[in-house]
């Protein structure tokens, strides 16, 4: 376990490696020059050559990158070009609000799709299952910022049960949790109900039949752990999807998580912040595929860590 | 105990309701073991089914007639009541020993759980009971088995935690459809004894469901012949086995391969003086897989699937291998046929592969075709069964399309099947007619060496019988040598030429079809011999030959393989291990 352990977080860290050599390289043949948007558009051209000496970005890519690298290393994301602060403290600062959201969003799609897909597994073929299948077409496909302000017009200007936007109590995060869960919440029910549909014909389930078990405990003792296992696996990659959902449903709420700051420096070219929100965006997701699998043993006893 | 009378299922399909069991009527008393054969189709395991009330919904209900239980009918209880029977009342093990368990659940669980759900024990006396019902199946260690997993299990031992499962309720009537079919030889006749003896303790009413009248000669007292779905004739055992009444029982008594029966053909044959080349030298065969394991994910252990293994096949030959399951025979026929890296020499046709280039392996792999196990899995399903058999062909690019057309024609025509199906889709044949695609497809390159995997094993006796037929045929027309791979030793008799019998990786045995069965030398072939269920009842067996223990496993660590058996000529080219 520890030597699996110490193997996978080794190959994390080179995974990070790549994604900071790869994202630092797109930013750095970006047409946009981030020097034009801190000096403005009236300075002389003395004054921009001055920043961007200051800054360091006239010396070439490989000295860049490894300045960079090393003071990564040390723990330093930089300093922002625009908002005169450091990216560390920026992240640190927002984070909390982005977590709250990710967790707030994965209930949201667990407790929504492997419901709705369980139930349409065990009523195969009727209404009910046609209905649900419809219902999650629907969550897959409508775009976050039409489900968002939906939510928002009927729940908080109509209805008024929850806030209309900002942050604070558990209110506020009921709305942009809820618009971030619908999409995965209709991948889920429909893999669920193949899972679950697949797993209801193999022999061991009529076995469970056999021995004259109840409908409810073959469908939860017997079925489900099995079906959920792939789900399992998905949530590790589906991290990933949040971060760009997470950029949409924040500006739409006025949430102040990392989506927003990563908008902001994206619109100004605000490097250091890019490169954090993304290295920040990466350790999540493999984070969250590490635990994943981790999770996965105590769900099938067949899997083993090596 | 159980009335079933005038029972007739039916299924909805495409072209609406069909009756898969129609008018079946019979009794079972207690203590009564009634068997009901057939081939595949007839409406046997349907039957039992319905007994059960797990019928496949919504397809298929119980469109006449009654089950009764005691004065319980069970067609008309509903799922709730129903519940209350199955399992208590009446137990059912099935087939597939290998899936029929949970894997996500320890065997302690979904023993105590069948228990539990039927009476008001505690968690621990529910939990002793398991236990006893473990020991009772004669599985060592009961206790500790408790807490694991099916994976962790042989095949045998999780068909006896099923047994122990429907039995651990002592229910009235236990269903057994085709409980020992998927196992080894030897594993059956433990499963088959253990089976008898519970019977005879707690006098258990069994209907066992199976298609091998071997295991029908060893266990029933009564007998069922089904076919489409009626009952065509019963009677006692001896009855049926002695003086079947009906043309069908007699064809299908007729069918079934016994041992002792090919010899005559064997030994006619291998007494021509002339030994030509031969088709195909395995020279120390070895095929190992690397098992990963530690921080660097090093090779720690290896699977010894096949470990120095050398025979040869001349022309008009067939080699059989046999053994159990795992024992290597298949990597060997794969290692063969190139689908799988080797060390050790193959010469095909007196070239050695291992010298050879890419193009030439080409060509020299054409002389070795195969047929498979499963006859519906190896035909793609998406193409017309005529482009099937052209497709080597067409591969090795071989003639004009007109003369591969032609070709495949005539190859249709040799086994059996007419040339306008050749636009049909493999859906639209039996399992027999596909197998004799298959052996169409194998032939179209004119091989020298035809590699049959099994290739016999999923048909019913009466299709087997007509297929080893023609297989028979093929060969002394066309001089293609058999690599017969089987696991039944009754029809490995009636088609061999030679036998090698494998045992972890390695040959223990080999020799001529007539001098490996009539005279068996090493221990491990007299037990396989002794094992299979003869389909005599006056030579039923009240002690089945039974393993010391489980067969041990290939897998090993790294720098200690197997000690390599040497053999030793005994007399006219039969060899036998030291043991």
């Amino acid at each position: 376990m520890i030597a699996y352990l110490t193997r996978r977080l080794i190959q994390a860290a080179l995974i990070l490696l790549g994604v900071s050599i790869i994202t630092f390289a797109l930013l750095y043949l970006l047409p946009a020059d981030p020097v034009r948007q801190i000096a403005g558009r009236s300075a002389t051209p003395q004054t921009v050559e001055s920043i961007r000496q200051q800054l360091g970005l006239d010396q070439p890519f490989v000295v860049q990158y490894w300045r960079y690298l090393t003071n990564l290393l040390s723990g330093d994301l930089g300093r922002s070009y625009i908002q005169r602060s450091e990216v560390t403290e920026l992240i640190v600062s927002r984070l909390p609000a982005s977590l709250i959201l990710m967790v707030g969003a994965i209930l949201c799609e667990l407790a929504i799709g492997l419901t709705m897909g369980l139930i349409a597994a065990a009523k195969r073929g009727s209404a009910t299952d046609q209905t649900l299948m419809v219902g999650s077409f629907i969550g897959v496909s409508a775009p976050q910022f039409v489900v968002g302000l939906l939510l928002l017009y009927v729940f908080a200007v109509q209805l008024g049960w929850f806030p209309i936007g900002g942050y604070g109590t558990w209110q506020h995060a009921v709305l942009p949790s809820l618009t971030l869960g619908i999409l995965g919440a209709g991948w889920y029910s429909r893999m669920m109900r193949s899972s679950m549909i697949d797993v209801l014909r193999q022999d061991y389930i009529r076995t469970a039949r056999a021995k004259g078990l109840a409908r409810h405990a073959i469908l939860f003792r017997h079925a489900l752990p099995n079906a959920i296992l792939p789900v399992v696996a998905m949530i590790g990659i589906d991290i990933g999807l949040f971060m760009s959902g997470i950029v949409v449903v924040e500006s739409v709420f006025g949430w102040p998580g990392i989506g927003q700051l990563a908008w902001q420096a994206i619109q100004r070219v605000d490097i250091p912040i890019i490169m954090g929100v993304t290295l920040v965006s990466a350790c999540a997701i493999v984070l969250g595929n590490l635990l994943a699998d981790i999770v996965a043993p105590f769900i099938d006893p067949r899997i083993k860590l090596r | 105990m159980l009335t079933v009378s005038g029972l007739t299922v039916s299924v909805r399909g495409e072209e609406g309701e069909r009756a898969v069991v129609s008018d079946l009527s019979f009794t079972l008393a207690r203590g009564e073991t009634l068997c009901i054969a057939g081939e595949s189709g007839s409406g046997k395991s349907m039957t039992s089914l319905a007994i059960m009330g797990l019928l496949p919904q919504p397809q298929a209900r119980v469109s006449a007639g009654s089950i009764r239980l005691g004065d319980l009918d069970l067609t008309a209880l509903s799922e709730k009541r129903m519940q209350a029977v199955r399992g208590n009342r009446v137990a059912m093990i099935f087939q597939e020993p290998m899936t029929s368990l949970n894997p996500v659940l320890s065997i302690g669980r979904q023993l105590i759980e069948a228990i539990e759900v039927h009476t008001n024990l505690s968690g621990g006396d529910a939990r002793a009971r398991a236990i006893e019902a473990l020991k009772a199946v004669r599985i060592p260690e009961a206790e500790s088995r408790l807490k694991q997993f099916p994976h962790e299990l042989s095949g045998g031992m999780r068909q006896r935690v099923m047994i122990a499962m429907a039995l651990a309720l002592k229910p009235d009537v236990l269903i057994a459809d085709e409980p020992t079919t998927a196992l080894d030889v030897t594993v059956q006749g433990e499963v088959l004894e253990l089976l008898r003896d519970l019977q005879r303790e707690q006098g258990t009413a069994v209907i066992l469901i199976t298609h091998d009248m071997g295991v029908v000669a060893e266990m029933a007292d009564r007998v069922i012949i089904m076919r489409n779905g009626r009952m065509i004739e019963q009677g006692t055992i001896t009855d049926i086995f002695e003086r079947p009444q009906v043309d069908y029982t007699r064809e299908l008594l007729g069918a079934v391969p016994r041992m002792g029966s090919g010899r005559a053909v064997a030994s006619g044959k291998s007494a021509e003086p002339a030994k030509p080349a031969a088709v195909a030298e395995v020279r120390e065969l070895h095929v190992r897989f690397d098992l990963h394991g530690g921080f660097f994910g090093r090779v720690t252990r290896r699977v010894h699937a096949v470990e120095g293994v050398s025979f040869s096949i001349a022309p008009n030959e067939t080699l059989s291998l046999v053994g159990e399951s795992g024992c290597g025979k298949s990597t060997t026929a794969k290692a063969l046929a190139g689908l799988l890296p080797y060390s050790g020499d193959i010469a095909i046709g007196g070239r050695n592969l291992a010298g050879l280039g890419r193009d030439e392996r080409k060509a020299v792999r054409r002389d070795i075709q195969m047929i498979f196990q499963d006859p519906y899995a190896s035909l793609d399903p998406r193409m017309p069964v005529g482009d099937l058999v052209a497709e080597p062909l067409l591969i090795h690019g071989i003639g004009t399309p007109k003369e591969r057309t032609d070709r495949v024609a005539a190859l249709f025509e040799r086994v059996g099947l007419t040339v306008d199906q050749m636009e049909r889709y493999p859906h639209e044949f039996s399992g027999g007619q596909r197998q004799r695609i298959c052996i169409a497809r194998a032939l179209a390159l004119r091989p020298k060496l035809i590699i049959a995997d099994e290739s016999v094993s999923a048909l019913d006796v009466s299709v087997q019988a007509r297929v080893l037929k023609l297989l028979k045929e093929l060969q002394s027309e066309f001089g293609v040598a058999y690599l017969f791979i089987s696991h039944d030793m009754a029809v490995v008799e009636n088609i061999s030429d030679k036998v090698a019998v494998m045992y972890l990786g390695q040959i223990v045995e080999m020799g001529r079809s007539e001098q490996v069965f009539a005279n068996p030398r090493h221990p491990y072939t007299k037990r396989l011999i002794e094992a299979v269920p003869v389909p005599d009842p006056a030579r039923r067996r009240t002690r089945f030959a039974r393993l010391d223990s489980e067969i041990a496993s290939p897998v090993r660590r790294v720098g200690d393989p197997p000690a390599k058996l040497l053999l030793q000529d005994v007399g006219d080219g039969h060899l036998v291990a030291a043991h």
